[in-house]
């Protein structure tokens, strides 16, 4: 394979690293039956605060927790204001990504186009001198390599554990879930904090990892929304969300090479506005069933293995509230 | 009993002081004094006539908004792609003001109109995909608004390049005949804009009270169902309300090209789409309450832009404050909601954010 | 288990809706729990069951006082409830339904959950497969999934609440074979509650009847139904003489009508109804009677063949013209399909009524007042429709139906009323029958579509049957019918 494509899948993997991060975090809030529609600003404040940490204490893991309690506690405000005060999760989801949206930018106006620490890459032994798969998954920073195991430890968990059960009844029937002693609210705290933290790991690893230092305005603009998309797109399954999220990766590698190569012409600002049509047909094909469709040709046993892949459906109970 | 006004009291009044002290505890965390601060904005929004003329003219086009989306939330509608109709609105007014020779009093006359009519098609994209294909409004809003910024730098880099060359910051300055007279040289605001607020105003007003179209947008944003069963064209009606918020839109974005800024510009909007939706998360439905918390919000608005100059403060500031109060407000609407047993009135959309096909049969 | 009920008392609010209640149910009995609508028998079973606590009054179990407080302790001391809609996770496959809840290790040990399932499955005559996911499984598959989880679960009584609806003879045949097995061998304790009269008497080993939260009988089984009846409301009902009206023209009509569903497909209907009929279409969840009464408002339209109002074309038209042809539908769950929780009754009948641009609150609010006198509603013009109870929820939804329709389209016009509110709701109809306008209903009720039908049909597996005039019919034949047997050679398939 050549060099040079290989060089750009690698590198797919590590830009695409902190979506896969925060929508497998969103999955888990959403599977428990929370919409967190906040990532775009936990993104952007994660990541300065992560930087700022970072800059400030000279370690990059303080940056990390940092960036992680951050977006956990901006979680964990959407869960109360939704299970203690009743309030609607999309309007205080809403209300919280411009608030740390602007949080973001004024706290982080001195820190500025500074240059500061930076994950160093971190090529595993033996499975990095693999020709080909060993430099595109293996030769980069450690969060890649925890993504990495965040996916597979949350299908892990969701689809074959008895905690996972719950975790995914509490999101589709919470009435049933609390008639088999699941304290639902208790549980709905843990996970949408849990998908917090991990949207503002991901918030950390642009700033510390991707795109190192903060800059007004933050490089990662928009991709909240994208990852909230994504889980859309990717029927609430985490190795779907992944492949989604690298697809997009994929595509906006695609969309900066096409725009450095002379010979094809399309004015750059037409090409920003690719991942955002994108959306909308990714979405609009989740949405007219398409994906359901597919699963209802396919024999009966794969349709039985891969139903939970290819259902996408919401989960049934996402963005209401649980009254015991 | 007296307690009881007490604690009304104190809930009404806590969200403003949490606001105002989390503000300043964000200042002297950046290092700068909270006095000062305020000093300054006061100063920014009141200090003279030219100051306050900055607050109305962040007014205008929030009120315009906030109206406009006081009707998609009667509906049940989160439209925030109300930002993408302010900017394709303000695109469609730039056209009429470079390309259209006509009369001063015509020529704004078409370029509102033009802008009218670009933010309702921008909005009828949104309602269309979610109406008809399933697509929630909040991600095509989004997508939208991000589309239309693109086309806004497409146009100010590309074909509406100023004479000395595409540096993406805007248009060639509009010809005087295009844009709005102020009312003085004082006092720089558009009456004719300050106009169509309130005009605005009453007619939405009385349409949502006392009109069959207003009924059945209630109706429609409570129980779609219901509503299409009890024969109510609910799709026609949700696209009306999403039609008329563009509209509204447009026009909000058409002065800050034609007034505010001369010409058009990116992020014309200035945010001001989303800060009328946290206006309508605070009045829910009440026209005259948008009105006056959009004069609020201006006001700390206004108040911010010294803050740059005068204190190398970063105005995100302003954000920082509104938002809070928004959240302040929602967060105390819960806990008096707990305290006192009655329900508060703020205007909860509390369905699944992911709309299943409505109106389908059943077999 | 033995479980005795002492001096139970709950209330809400103002109403009382456990009164002094003392019971004791022996092990292995079967007990019918009778009594009409607000009765307070839900109240009481979910005290039993854990899902509410009662005010006073003691609970033994097997002689021990009761401590539990949810349902899952109720579970853990042998208590269990089979809800009407079962509370099982639609998204979730049948094994996963049966092991969540179950104590056990993080890992899924799914082999040995299948042999649990499939032993007791076997024991009970049930059919699950495992691996079938919840939401493809029919009502009397996710109550065999349910009993079977909550037997897995150790409860040694279970309480079953309305769980005929719903499902076919054959199924309620096994269901109640299963809980005799449950309550014969292995002294399950099992309380049925019902308002299914034949249900009750074929099944159970005794009966109680509350009425207006107290208990007012208590009796070993067999009993005559017009006993039962007197216990319940305190009073034998006659059944309604219907004086003979003279049928009009075809006003509605289905020709060579396909329809296709969810679940079903209904094809070559045929059916007319002529002003002044009423037509009672029984039949299963799921037969297609649905789309059938459907098929006439516009909200399904037909695949094939041909709709007509008073003589017009009007296939394909949409609801809302159909409306203006006068059609009125008024579909089963009233807050969901029909009525808007959040608006006053003035601001429903505004919707309706009103024709101009804008409206004329002051006409509006008459308007409705000298509605709500004409159909007995007890509520306020500027009630909001949620306050009002069922009863007088259901008479709104007719009221406001426009006057002189052509055909008023029911969908189980009584469900969830109490027989004194149905019969009350039925004089509204028969008025609005007796000046013309054709009625078409669907209803689970035998009783109701006897006594209320001029003719009666009955889907079955997406086929629609003539079961000719409701005076020739008695519940058994119509319950046979229903079921799928049609050894009757009178029945005509259409």
């Amino acid at each position: 394979m050549d060099e040079s494509l290989v060089n750009i899948l690698s590198s797919i993997i590590a830009n695409a690293t902190p979506l896969v991060i925060a929508g497998i975090g969103e999955t888990i809030t959403e599977r428990a039956g929370v919409v967190n529609l906040s990532l775009d600003g936990s993104l952007a404040l994660s990541a300065m605060a992560g930087f700022v940490a970072a800059l400030v204490s000279g370690s990059i893991v303080v940056g990390i927790i940092i960036g992680m309690t951050v977006g956990a506690v901006i979680a964990l405000i959407i869960a109360v204001a939704n299970i203690e005060l009743r309030q609607d999760q999309v309007a205080v989801g809403f209300v919280l990504t411009l608030l740390a949206a602007d949080l973001a930018q004024f706290l982080g106006q001195d820190y500025t186009r500074i240059p500061g620490p930076k994950l160093l890459n971190l090529p595993l032994p033996i499975l990095s001198d693999i020709p080909i798969i060993g430099t595109i998954f293996f030769n980069h920073e450690p969060l890649v390599y925890f993504s990495y195991a965040l996916i597979f430890g949350t299908w892990y968990w969701l689809f074959h554990t008895r905690g996972g059960l719950a975790h995914r009844a509490i999101g589709e029937r919470p009435s049933a879930a609390f008639a088999r002693g699941t304290d639902v609210n208790r549980l709905r705290y843990l996970y949408c904090v849990i998908g917090g933290a991990l949207v503002g790991l991901a918030g950390a690893a642009y700033s510390l990892a991707v795109k190192p230092g903060w800059a007004t305005p933050p490089v990662m603009r928009g991709d909240g929304w994208i990852a909230l998309a994504i889980v859309i797109f990717g029927g609430w399954h985490p190795f779907r969300v992944v492949l989604g999220a690298y697809l997009f990766a994929g595509l906006r590698a695609l969309a900066s090479a096409i725009q450095r190569s002379p010979d094809i012409q399309i004015p750059l600002v037409l090409l920003n506005g690719l991942p955002w049509v994108l959306m909308i047909v990714t979405l609009l094909l989740v949405s007219s069933g398409a994906i359901e469709r597919l699963l209802s040709v396919l024999p009966r046993p794969v349709q039985r293995w891969s139903r939970n892949f290819l259902r996408s459906d919401p989960p049934s109970a996402l963005g209401t509230r649980f009254d015991p | 009993m007296k307690n009881k006004i007490w604690l009304q009291a104190g809930l009404v009044l806590l969200p403003i002081i949490i606001s105002l002290v989390v503000t300043a505890l964000l200042i002297i965390a950046v290092g700068s004094n909270p006095i000062e601060v305020f000093e300054k904005s006061w100063e920014g929004a009141f200090r003279n006539s030219t100051s306050f003329a900055g607050v109305v003219n962040f007014w205008i086009p929030l009120a315009l908004c906030s109206l406009g989306l006081v009707v998609t939330f009667s509906a049940g509608m989160w439209n925030i792609g109300v930002e993408g109709q302010m900017l394709i609105g303000a695109i469609f007014a730039s056209w009429g003001a470079q390309f259209v020779i006509l009369p001063s009093p015509l020529l704004i006359g078409l370029e509102i109109l033009l802008a009218a009519l670009g933010g309702m098609a921008w909005a009828a994209l949104v309602g269309v995909l979610r109406l008809r294909l399933g697509v929630h409004e909040i991600f095509g809003g989004v997508a939208l608004n991000a589309i239309a910024n693109v086309l806004t730098i497409y146009l100010i880099s590309g074909p509406w390049q100023p004479p000395e060359g595409g540096s993406a910051q805007s248009t060639a300055p509009f010809p005087t005949d295009a844009l709005l007279p102020g009312i003085s040289n004082e006092f720089s605001v558009s009456a004719l804009a300050i106009g169509l607020v309130i005009l605005g105003f009453i007619a939405l007003t009385i349409a949502l009270r006392g009109s069959r179209w207003g009924l059945q947008l209630k109706a429609t944003g409570k129980n779609a169902v219901s509503a299409l069963l009890l024969g109510i064209p609910t799709q026609r009606s949700a696209l009306s309300a999403f039609l008329v918020c563009g509209a509204f839109a447009g026009i909000a974005g058409a002065y800050r090209v034609l007034f505010t800024y001369g010409s058009l510009r990116p992020l014309s909007s200035g945010g001001i789409g989303f800060l009328a939706l946290l206006v309508v998360l605070l009045v829910g439905t009440r026209t005259l309450s948008a009105l006056l918390t959009a004069l609020i919000f201006s006001i700390i608005l206004g108040g911010s832009t010294r803050l740059k100059i005068a204190l190398q403060l970063d105005p995100s500031l302003a954000g920082i404050l509104q938002g809070l109060i928004v959240l302040t407000v929602l967060l105390t609407n819960g806990l008096r909601a707990r305290l006192l047993g009655n329900s508060a009135p703020t205007p909860t959309v509390d369905s699944p954010p992911f709309p299943t096909p409505e109106g389908a049969p059943h077999g | 288990m033995k479980i005795e009920l002492q001096h139970i008392h709950k209330s809400f609010g103002q109403v009382h809706a456990n009164n002094d209640i003392t019971l004791t149910f022996e092990s292995g009995q079967i007990v019918g729990v009778l009594g009409e609508n607000g009765a307070g028998k839900s109240t009481l079973m979910k005290i039993l069951s854990g899902y509410q606590r009662a005010d006073r009054g003691t609970i033994l179990l097997d002689g021990a006082p009761a401590q539990y407080h949810t349902p899952l302790a109720a579970i853990q001391s042998g208590i269990g409830m089979l809800q009407q809609d079962p509370l099982d996770v639609p998204a979730l496959t049948v094994i996963e339904n049966f092991i969540y809840g179950q104590p056990g290790g993080a890992l899924l040990s799914i082999k040995q959950a299948e042999q649990q399932l499939s032993v007791i499955c076997q024991r009970l005559g049930f059919s699950l497969q495992p691996n079938a996911p919840v939401f493809s499984l029919s009502i009397s598959q996710r109550q065999q999934l349910e009993i079977a989880r909550l037997i897995a679960l150790g409860v040694r009584a279970l309480i079953l609440d309305e769980p005929t609806t719903g499902i076919s003879a054959e199924q309620k045949t096994l269901l109640f074979n299963a809980l005799r097995t449950l309550a014969k061998r292995d002294s399950v304790t099992i309380l049925l509650v019902s308002h299914k009269l034949e249900d009750v008497l074929a099944l159970c080993d005794e009966v109680v009847v509350l009425r207006a939260g107290t208990l007012v009988g208590n009796a070993r089984l067999p009993v005559p139904q017009t006993e039962l009846v007197r216990m319940m409301f305190g009073q034998v009902f006659a059944p309604q003489e219907r004086p003979d009206v003279p049928l009009g023209n075809v006003v509605a009509a289905l020709n060579n009508v396909t329809l296709r569903g969810k679940r079903v497909t209904v094809s070559d209907l045929n059916l007319d109804i002529r002003a002044g009929e009423v037509i009672g279409i029984a039949g299963l969840d799921g037969s297609g009677q649905e789309l059938v009464l459907r098929a006439f408002t516009g909200l399904v339209k037909p695949r094939r063949g041909q709709v007509l109002i008073n003589g017009e074309n009007v296939t394909g038209k949409s609801y809302v013209e159909l409306i203006e042809h006068g059609i009125a539908f008024g579909a089963a769950g009233r807050l969901e399909e029909g009525l808007i929780a959040g608006l006053t009754l003035t601001e429903h009948m505004a919707l309706v009524k009103n024709k101009t641009p804008f409206i004329r609150w002051d006409i509006i609010t008459t308007l409705t007042q000298n509605l709500l006198k004409e159909y007995d509603v007890r509520g306020g013009p500027q009630d909001f429709i949620e306050r009002l109870s069922g009863g007088n929820q259901q008479r709104v939804l007719i009221a406001l139906m426009p006057e002189g329709c052509t055909l008023m389209a029911l969908e189980q016009p009584t469900r969830g009323l109490d027989v004194d509110s149905a019969r009350k709701i039925w004089g509204q109809i028969m008025s609005r029958r007796d000046r013309g306008t054709a009625i078409l209903f669907t209803s689970p009720e035998l009783d109701e579509l006897l006594t209320y039908s001029d003719r009666v049909f009955v889907a079955y597996a997406g086929h629609l049957y003539d079961a000719g005039d409701a005076k020739t019919l008695t519940i058994d034949v119509l319950g046979r019918l229903i079921g799928g047997d049609f050894n009757r050679p009178e029945a005509v398939a259409h």
